[in-house]
């Protein structure tokens, strides 16, 4: 059965076909086919955010808090600019979006016409592909292949192009079992021998340790369930990168903890001093590796990845697995069992009493206080009263940003959203929303500083718009918290343009914008005040006043390696002193 | 576990090891990379050797395959061992490629590139300038009673040399296709 349509319908058709529930979006003059065609329908919900960015990180929450591709709608010329951060954030932390755009009409492209811009020139070194549809007769079937792209293999945003004119021709439409997909076939299955080469030095391995990372949960759940019961049967340590948080539970009795610039003392030192170090989805980021030179040099290094590049991009790995993660976890712990499941009983032990040894530095200690509000207090007393809830987390950037990965505990995937690669100020918010589109019923909060805060606080106008009762817990230092922390350590204490001055009061903020405020500044009252944001049933502005000069610790300073790492001042009384106690 | 010792008021620290941590040796590959040929298909890979900072000596592109639209497009790079592997691994992944091939690992290969070179002069120089194109099998492909136009087909090697000795004698125009290149064998 052949379907003759317009484009502009062609493009709602398609997006049902692809199972398509939710478009985050903007219209504007290039795309009002498009919204003529998603307003005489009720299948697709639209969500009207406030800023083209927004729409992109929203989608992107969406995506990561449901495994699903997220989809944006925006016009030609400044939609499509605006939406590049977002792109290029989706890009970095491997997030599957199909993004939508508007174009002046065919015969008007590269005549510097009203709204217009090269969409795909700009945006193709921040897209994992993107295409500019010049025939209606080759729409349909480039949306189905642009959600093939996005979630094959290593996911990724890509972004389709349609001219004016395109949507409002018509063409016949070619539903997702037609559409030619077959060229783009990433490889999933791991190498057979590579795997049963690493399931046998993981038998005499005296020091392993599981790094993972995003790829775990880009995988699907099922790379989560398998990563525990390997972790279970092998008594190895994991840590995991920012991105991968969740996929081994932070109460499991083998987490170490996060590592990298602002990980956990037990981690980095397991990391330096493993002699097996196993890479599951995760790639070696600057963050995590500090100086490449002294990145854990005795140890043996098996990289699974799906993507071909990050292999031996970074780091050199002995043994490189390139497969989908579900797919070479599933058959490792195949090989695992058949082979008798007989991990190194003799040294094991010592392994885990020395690492225990680094747990009793307890390098997240800090000074608490019962005057004002240490961030880090904020975060535990914000994870004490949230424990045992379906809780789903977004940050901004910023050192709120690591002290929640420090201090919040996910016991499961798709649970944490955070801008990992390009750390982009301005995600959480918008990403928070995105989430609670995807998951009414659930508690979504969004831990942030106040400078992140603003950067797309005409958000909240979108949370109060569709009723998303989402939790902004704004850790307010009155600074540019990770900005100020590194001109006070390496730059002499020159604090160039790194404070926030003439915030607005956000208690108004929020009663202007229709939803709950709250200010809290005494650590008496904190408990109350979080139960107080718990209970609103919208959502909700939580300004914390903190501590203005906390420190993020631990930390890796510039180019040091792993074991050269610097503890907060309350658990390393001593080490830093004399003239360099103002530097650290 | 120390304290760093980072004087006050330093400026040269960074939040990246600003060292380059490989120094290796620098090789010259040639790759040929079979592309679907789309629109914005060779921006999309000169954005990937200018955004990640490779080199490109050389390039050459057109359709070998009009009815399957395939592109073929020969690139002469140099980097470490390790960058030209993280070179292909990322020609690989992009989605209109179908096929890279290391023409400098993957056994012998023949390399050819084409090049016209303007020569002005009268006298002896004219002579000569005819002469040694006969050696280099140069033909003539344009001359006034000033200037030859000679085209030249060859390895880069030998169209430098060519070039070399042209220069003395006149040269004043030269204009190269860049290499184009086909594993030997079957």
């Amino acid at each position: 059965m052949t379907k003759v349509m317009t484009g502009a319908r062609m493009v709602v058709q398609a997006l049902k076909d692809q199972g398509v529930e939710v478009v985050f979006g903007y219209p504007g003059g290039a795309v009002l086919p498009i919204y003529d065609e998603i307003f005489q329908q009720n299948d697709i919900r639209h969500i009207l955010v406030r800023h083209e960015q927004g729409a992109v990180h929203a989608a992107e929450g969406y995506a990561r808090s449901t495994g699903k591709p997220g989809v944006v709608l925006v016009t030609s010329g400044p939609g499509a600019t605006n939406a590049v951060t977002g792109i290029t954030d989706a890009l970095m932390d491997s997030i599957p979006l199909v993004v939508l755009t508007g174009q002046v009409p065919t015969f008007l492209i590269g005549n510097d016409a009203f709204q217009e811009a090269d969409t795909v020139g700009i945006t193709r070194p921040c897209t994992k592909h993107n295409w500019l549809v010049k025939e209606t007769s080759k729409l349909a079937e480039t949306i189905h292949q642009a959600f093939h792209v996005a979630t094959q293999g290593r996911p990724g945003p890509v972004l389709i192009d349609i001219p004016k004119d395109v949507q409002f021709a018509t063409g016949t439409y070619v539903p997702p079992a037609k559409a030619r997909t077959d060229h783009y076939r990433p490889r999933v299955k791991g190498d057979r021998a590579a795997i049963e080469r690493l399931a046998e030095l993981m038998e005499t391995a005296e020091r392993p340790i599981f790094y993972t990372g995003g790829g775990v949960i880009n995988s699907g759940t099922e790379a989560s369930r398998l990563l525990r019961e390997l972790v279970a049967a092998t008594d190895f340590p994991i840590t995991s990168t920012l991105m991968g948080l969740g996929a081994y539970p932070g109460s499991g009795k083998n987490w170490l903890g996060m590592l990298g610039m602002h990980g956990l003392y037990e981690a980095n030192l397991a990391m330096h001093g493993c002699d097996l170090m196993i890479a599951v989805g995760a790639r070696f980021d600057d963050r995590i590796t500090g100086r490449v030179t002294d990145f854990s040099p005795h140890s043996i290094k098996a990289h699974i990845d799906i993507d071909p590049s990050s292999i031996n991009k970074v780091i050199h790995a002995d043994i490189p697995i390139v497969g989908d993660v579900t797919e070479v976890l599933r058959e490792l712990l195949e090989v695992w069992k058949a082979r008798g499941a007989k991990s190194n009983r003799a040294a094991l032990p010592k392994w885990w009493a020395k690492i225990d040894g680094w747990r009793k530095v307890n390098c997240l200690n800090y000074r608490n206080s019962d005057k004002v509000i240490k961030p880090q207090y904020a975060l535990q007393r914000l994870e004490a009263l949230t424990r045992g809830r379906d809780r789903y987390i977004t940050t901004e950037v910023g050192q709120h940003q690591m002290w929640a990965a420090q201090f919040l505990t996910f016991d499961d995937p798709n649970r944490w959203m955070t801008s990992g690669g390009l750390g982009t100020m301005g995600y959480g918010l918008p990403a928070s929303i995105g989430v609670q589109i995807a998951h009414p019923e659930a508690l979504v909060i969004n831990v942030a500083g106040e400078a992140s805060w603003l950067m797309n606080m005409q958000e909240m106008g979108t949370a109060m718009q569709f009723r998303a009762p989402v939790k902004q817990f704004i850790l307010n230092n009155e600074r540019l918290g990770m900005v100020r922390q590194w001109q006070q350590l390496l730059h002499g204490e020159r604090y160039s343009h790194s404070w926030s001055e003439s915030l607005p009061d956000f208690v108004k903020l929020a009663e202007a914008f229709g939803c709950k405020g709250i200010l809290c500044s005494d650590p008496k009252d904190l408990d109350d005040a979080i139960m107080e944001m718990l209970d609103y049933d919208g959502p909700v502005i939580f300004d914390c006043l903190v501590e203005k000069h906390e420190n993020c610790f631990p930390m890796i300073p510039s180019g040091k390696p792993h074991n050269e790492m610097l503890l907060g001042d309350a658990s390393t009384e001593g080490a830093i002193s004399g003239a360099g106690g103002a530097l650290v | 576990m120390q304290a760093l010792n980072i004087k006050k008021g330093a400026s040269s620290h960074s939040a990246y090891d600003l060292r380059t941590p490989y120094e290796d040796v620098i090789e010259t590959h040639t790759l040929a990379v079979l592309v679907d040929n789309e629109s914005g298909v060779l921006a999309r890979v000169i954005g990937l050797f200018s955004g990640r900072g490779y080199n490109i000596e050389s390039l050459t592109v057109a359709e070998v395959d009009h009815r399957g639209h395939l592109s073929r497009i020969t690139i002469v790079t140099r980097g470490t061992p390790q960058v030209i592997e993280q070179i292909k691994a990322q020609l690989e992944r992009m989605v209109p490629v179908h096929e890279v091939h290391d023409l400098t690992v993957e056994g012998p290969a023949v390399q050819r590139e084409l090049a016209l070179f303007k020569v002005a002069g009268t006298g002896d120089h004219r002579v000569e300038a005819l002469r040694l194109a006969d050696i280099f099998r140069a033909n003539v492909v344009d001359s006034t009673l000033e200037s030859f136009v000679f085209e030249i087909t060859g390895t880069a090697e030998k169209i430098d040399a060519f070039a070399e000795l042209m220069r003395p004698l006149g040269l004043k125009e030269m204009a190269r296709t860049g290499v184009a290149a086909l594993a030997r064998g079957a």
